[in-house]
């Protein structure tokens, strides 16, 4: 007891003031980067062939504008809803009890994940090369028909041109949606199987549904470890929207700076501008991803749990009454 | 205890008091015959409590009362109802998932790592099942959680996430949980074994509470103490079979195998 005593009247020492340990590296490192840096300026300056005042001349014209809002924004923002959608579902199917849907989940994403997304959309865009009408109905209509004596007999319910619908933004957005759904239903996956067994446990003895405790506890929980790769999912979606000039899709931001380059032999100047756009709509979206990150990690993850920390500590300074919170 | 003359069809004579009949319960996983027999009956309002060596299958059994695990042989009856199976025509057939669910709807579970939502407060943890799955309406089961939040000591935590709580506050919400169901039988899986030792307390407290209300219990613990004093029967299981039965204090105070008094031995 006496020695505590002791150490508590003690003063206190002084503070540390020490010399801070010096990075001379640093400062060359610096050194070498500015004169790098200076370097590639000079080139942007002084190459005439990139041709700055054409660039944004062209640039904001209005068919790359609609290019960019629908080819590119519109199209990601739409494959994606799709992506993700039919992601989940193939997911549950793949976690599912029944052999036949997990086979069929296993089918869907082998394929569209080993065929590159490039080759697929060239293949949508030219679906009509094989059917110029894609009709549903009852399969081998005709062929049954002809067994029973009826000669061409058909069974469709609806259908349409394959002209019609399947060039341009449908075929494109097919192409996209589908490959993306493929990805997705891996990352939804990964992301159930990752919250703790006890949880699905808890939620049948309380005797939820299969439905309601994937609605209400696993998949909210999930989403934790869904959100970022489908932010970088997303990310990847809208610079993958240039493959669409492969399908081709016209009303798209890089088909339309690609046609500008070819039309007035300036194919620099519009790459860059390409570049530029891109940059921009990525960084955008990298902002919104920051912030649904922070969204969704909260209570987990280390800042998120410092915060917790931070509010039991007050409330319990404030309230009191309660034990100590465990971290 | 009276021994139940088994019959195939048909319910026991003695079923309007017994809330828990189990027969010859077996389970294996795998090669691994984790319960080898088990016979139990537990009347309505009497708390029981489960002791044994860890692995001598006290959790799987409890477990199999709500059908979390699928028994092998043998039949499990929850207040007259055969559980996970129907018998018509002298064959047994499985119930579907819904059938199942509204079985448990009357079963309350606690768990050994209590398994509380983490993305629901306190609260909201103990409103979701009743309004879900019973499709109560919100404001009625509203107040009677927050009347249960409340006896299990937690007025001032219904804010809080479970990330916010200790282990002793946890289990109290989990047990608040699974009451807000109305249950006719609570299962206790080791309720205490995770927390920390100055916590149990809290957490025994809210259960010899709900005991003295006249809950049928079965409870898996380690807590001589709570068996001795709370306990109506104690079941001392090994190696996936009953070894002995009786009055807690009794089997307590004069076991009557060899490996209850070794048991005993090391714990008490």
């Amino acid at each position: 007891m006496e020695s505590e005593e002791v150490t508590t009247v003690r003063a206190r020492p002084e503070p540390i003031r020490a010399v801070p340990v010096r990075h001379p590296g640093r400062w060359v490192t610096v050194a070498v980067l500015a004169v790098l840096a200076a370097m590639f300026v000079h080139v942007l300056v002084t190459n005439d062939a990139f041709n700055w005042s054409f660039m944004v001349d062209k640039m904001f014209r209005p068919p790359i504008i609609e290019g960019l809002l629908r080819g590119t924004v519109l199209m990601t923002v739409s494959a994606m809803v799709i992506g993700v959608a039919l992601g989940v579902v193939v997911a549950i199917m793949r976690l599912s009890d029944n052999p036949i849907l997990r086979g069929v989940a296993w089918l869907y994403t082998w394929f569209f994940r080993a065929v590159p997304r490039l080759v697929l959309l060239a293949v949508f865009g030219n679906i009509g090369i094989l059917w110029s009408r894609i009709e549903f109905g009852v399969p081998f209509d005709t062929q049954l028909g002809q067994l029973f004596g009826i000669d061409n007999l058909q069974l469709r319910l609806f259908g349409f041109s394959s002209r019609d619908i399947l060039t341009g933004f449908m075929a494109g957005l097919l192409g996209l949606a589908l490959s993306e759904a493929a990805y997705m239903a891996e990352i939804v996956r990964a992301g159930i199987q990752s919250v703790d067994p006890g949880q699905t446990e808890a939620a049948q003895a309380l005797g939820m549904s299969r439905g309601q405790l994937l609605r209400r506890v696993v998949l909210p929980q999930a989403m934790r470890v869904i959100i970022p790769p489908t932010g970088n999912e997303t990310i990847a979606m809208l610079k993958d929207t240039s493959l669409l000039l492969y399908v081709p899709v016209s009303v798209e931001l890089f088909f339309q700076l690609d046609a500008v380059g070819k039309r007035t032999f300036q194919i620099f100047p519009m790459y860059v501008a390409a570049c530029l756009w891109y940059l921009f709509l990525t960084s955008i979206l990298l902002v919104g991803q920051y912030f649904l990150e922070r969204h969704f990690g909260k209570g987990y993850g280390p800042a998120g749990r410092a915060r917790l920390r931070l509010r039991t500590i007050a409330a319990e300074q404030g309230g009191g009454g309660g034990q100590g919170a465990v971290g | 205890m009276s021994e139940l003359i088994p019959t195939q069809t048909g319910a026991p004579a003695a079923e309007s008091e017994l809330m828990v009949r189990a027969e010859q319960v077996h389970k294996s996983f795998g090669h691994i015959e984790v319960l080898k027999g088990i016979d139990l009956e537990v009347r309505s309002g009497e708390v029981c409590c489960l002791l044994g060596p860890s692995g001598s299958g006290k959790s799987t059994f409890l477990r199999c009362i709500n059908h979390l695990e699928k028994i092998n042989a043998g039949r499990i009856w929850v207040d007259g109802d055969l559980i996970g199976y129907r018998e018509r025509g002298g064959k047994l057939h499985e119930l579907r998932e819904k059938e199942v669910a509204a079985q448990r709807r009357a079963i309350g579970m606690v768990f050994q790592r209590f398994n509380l939502f983490p993305h629901m407060t306190a609260l909201e943890n103990v409103i979701e099942a009743p309004v879900r799955v019973k499709r109560e309406p919100k404001a009625a089961v509203r107040e009677r959680a927050e009347a249960l939040l409340a006896r299990v000591g937690l007025a001032d935590k219904m804010g809080n996430y479970p990330g916010q709580l200790s282990g002793g506050q946890q289990q109290r919400v989990a047990i608040a949980r699974a009451l807000a169901m109305q249950p006719k039988l609570m299962l206790f899986d080791e309720p205490t074994s995770a927390l920390d030792p100055e916590l149990v307390g809290e957490v025994l407290d809210v259960m010899k509470d709900l005991a003295r209300d006249g809950m049928t219990m079965i409870v898996v613990t380690h807590e001589i103490g709570f068996a001795r004093e709370v306990g109506d029967t104690l079941v001392f299981m090994d190696g996936g079979v009953v070894v002995e039965r009786g009055n807690p204090r009794e089997v307590i105070a004069n076991p009557r195998h060899e490996r209850t008094k070794t048991f005993l031995a090391k714990v008490l």
